[in-house]
């Protein structure tokens, strides 16, 4: 028989965490610091708009680029948070998850041989749909002394005649890292002078932790070449429900309701409905989420740096990205060891980029007496190292 | 602020040991405990419950909610009254409230007996007592936005991206 598989996928890395995943799930004794989503369950009056929708039988399709009211609150979402002005009916478009809005937006952008800056440590999904769209992905290592920002002077090194592409994704997975107003104005800068677009996951943004969060739409000049990917799943914990938004310059996003027309048809219609209710009326709910997250968030560094796991402090996301460079052995190493010996598993860095080598992801979307006791645990295992 | 937080957080959770509370809240230790220490001396900090679930226990209990209607007059204004009510040990909650009746008790006892007796021979005899309704509460689903017996289970995947 003729190969059943095409080059591409062929080619496509698999994910190589998935293997450690597995054997985690395997071990049905084993504790773990490692998930990716919020701890909270989606607020009730969110649940129950979903409930209510398929209650009254609103189970059709909606309109290809999702429903007109859901799309007037993404845009009204950006003024009130932003300041900033979109169409709702030619600027913003509802996806299923961030996910498929990284996905579309590369898609819509991208011609082989373009070239796509990512930095790294970042999230999986980045590098396989660059690669998807037949582009060549530039990583930069993201460097711990600068807090895991991007630099302009590391921008600056990657970029080619063949750049037409910056993703940026800050509040950070999995290092937590922000980038500030001011970090983020030489990038801009650098951007419009290159000609370059950004793409801009901001999955994130609600769990801020230092003032409010910047997005690089903002500056003079940026909006027209900024696609910003935002969802539901983080800020309302909402991952079941594989919805999220895009909003950017009508010429991008037609062309992104064109392939999503194809591909996906609409995203799920009971989850616009929820979604609609956690914009309108969820803002409290992420106020009392992100206020829990801090304090988990302070609680985790704290003991980290107090057991000699040096830990820069993250102000975003719910993770800690902490350093285990002093104990002399890769991060696949820590985690498999932690998983053998103290039944806890961690994400070792590299699963986000070669450059997250030395480093271990620590979720801290946990209860404060589970983190309590995954912490000993951590504790325990480096003792027994010393 | 460092006040709005700490009760926010310890309101559900009073057991948080006074050096975590400080590492969460991004505070002194010292300062913690002071403002605790002040919470109480203000009223504001009234006590340190343990929800119990009695149900679930060999111990009998019979809770009711008792709707009072009263006849005030000029020198005989609703907080006197409500101390007659409030002072006995059985009547775990008293709240004035408005609508059809004055006051709501909510009372507990070891048998139904024990709290018709309660309302038969303690309440309805005060003098400004002009009539009671007892609703006896058959079933406790959620108490203190708590859902009690509902035992969290985390439903996530172990490990994720
Ligand atoms: C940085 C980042 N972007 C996007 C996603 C995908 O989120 P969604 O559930 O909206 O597809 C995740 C999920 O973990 C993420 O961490």
């Amino acid at each position: 028989m003729r190969d059943p598989i095409s080059k591409v996928a062929r080619q496509m890395q698999p994910s190589g965490i998935r293997k450690f995943f597995d054997v985690v799930a395997e071990m049905p004794d084993a504790i773990s610091l490692g998930v990716g989503e919020p701890d909270f369950d989606t607020p009730w009056h969110i649940r129950e708009a979903g409930i209510y929708s398929l209650e009254k039988g609103r189970t059709f399709y909606t309109s290809n680029a999702g429903m007109p009211e859901l799309k007037r609150e993404v845009a009204a979402y950006y003024q009130r948070r932003h300041g900033l002005e979109y169409d709702p009916r030619t600027e913003t478009f509802i996806t299923v998850g961030g996910s498929e809005a990284i996905d579309m937006a590369m898609r819509a952008i991208l011609d082989p041989g373009d070239e796509v800056i990512i930095p790294e440590p970042c999230y999986v999904s980045y590098v396989p749909c660059a690669v998807m769209t037949g582009a060549k992905a530039v990583t930069i290592p993201l460097q711990e002394k600068n807090e895991f920002k991007l630099t302009p002077e590391e921008l600056l090194g990657a970029i080619t005649d063949r750049t037409k592409v910056l993703m940026l994704a800050f509040p950070n997975n999995p290092t937590g890292a922000i980038m500030t107003r001011e970090d983020l104005e030489p990038i801009a800068k650098i951007c419009l002078e290159k000609d370059l677009l950004v793409i801009t996951d901001e999955i994130y943004a609600e769990l801020t932790y230092s003032g409010e969060h910047a997005t690089i739409a903002a500056f003079p000049g940026m909006q027209e070449r900024t696609v910003i990917i935002n969802g539901f799943s983080k800020a309302y914990a909402m991952t079941g429900w594989r919805l999220g938004f895009a909003a950017g310059p009508r010429e991008i996003i037609t062309q992104m309701v064109k392939l999503h027309q194809f591909a996906i048809m609409c995203a799920p219609t009971t989850s616009q409905y929820a979604g609609l209710e956690a914009l309108r009326y969820g803002d409290e709910d992420i106020a009392m989420m992100r206020e829990s997250y801090n304090q988990r968030r302070r609680y985790v560094v704290n003991e980290l740096n107090d057991m000699g796991l040096h830990c820069f402090e993250p102000f975003g996301a719910f993770y800690v990205f902490p350093s285990i460079r002093s104990l002399n052995m890769t991060s696949d190493e820590f985690a498999t060891r932690l998983l053998e010996s103290e039944k806890l598993a961690v994400v070792p860095g590299t699963a986000f980029g070669s450059c997250g080598e030395g480093f271990i992801r620590i979720s801290y979307a946990y209860s404060l007496a589970e983190l309590k006791e995954a912490l000993s645990r951590i504790r325990h295992f480096i003792r027994g190292l010393i | 602020m460092l006040r709005d937080e700490l009760l926010r957080l310890i309101r559900n959770n009073s057991r948080i040991e006074l050096k975590d509370l400080a590492v969460m809240l991004g505070a002194e230790e010292t300062a913690v405990a002071n403002e605790i220490a002040d919470l109480e001396k203000e009223g504001i900090i009234c006590g340190y419950y343990t929800l119990i679930n009695w149900d679930n226990t060999n111990e009998e209990m019979v809770d009711a909610l008792i709707e009072v209607n009263v006849n005030t007059s000029r020198d005989l204004g609703f907080d006197t009254i409500a101390e007659r009510f409030y002072m006995f040990d059985e009547v775990k909650s008293c709240y004035l409230i408005s609508g059809r009746y004055d006051f709501l008790l909510m009372l507990e006892g070891k048998t139904m007996r024990q709290v018709a007796n309660f309302v038969s021979s303690k309440l309805s005899p005060i003098e400004h007592v002009t009539g009671t309704a007892t609703h006896f509460i058959m079933k406790r689903y959620k108490d203190y936005g708590t859902v009690l017996g509902a035992v969290r289970k985390d439903c996530r995947e172990k490990m994720s991206i």
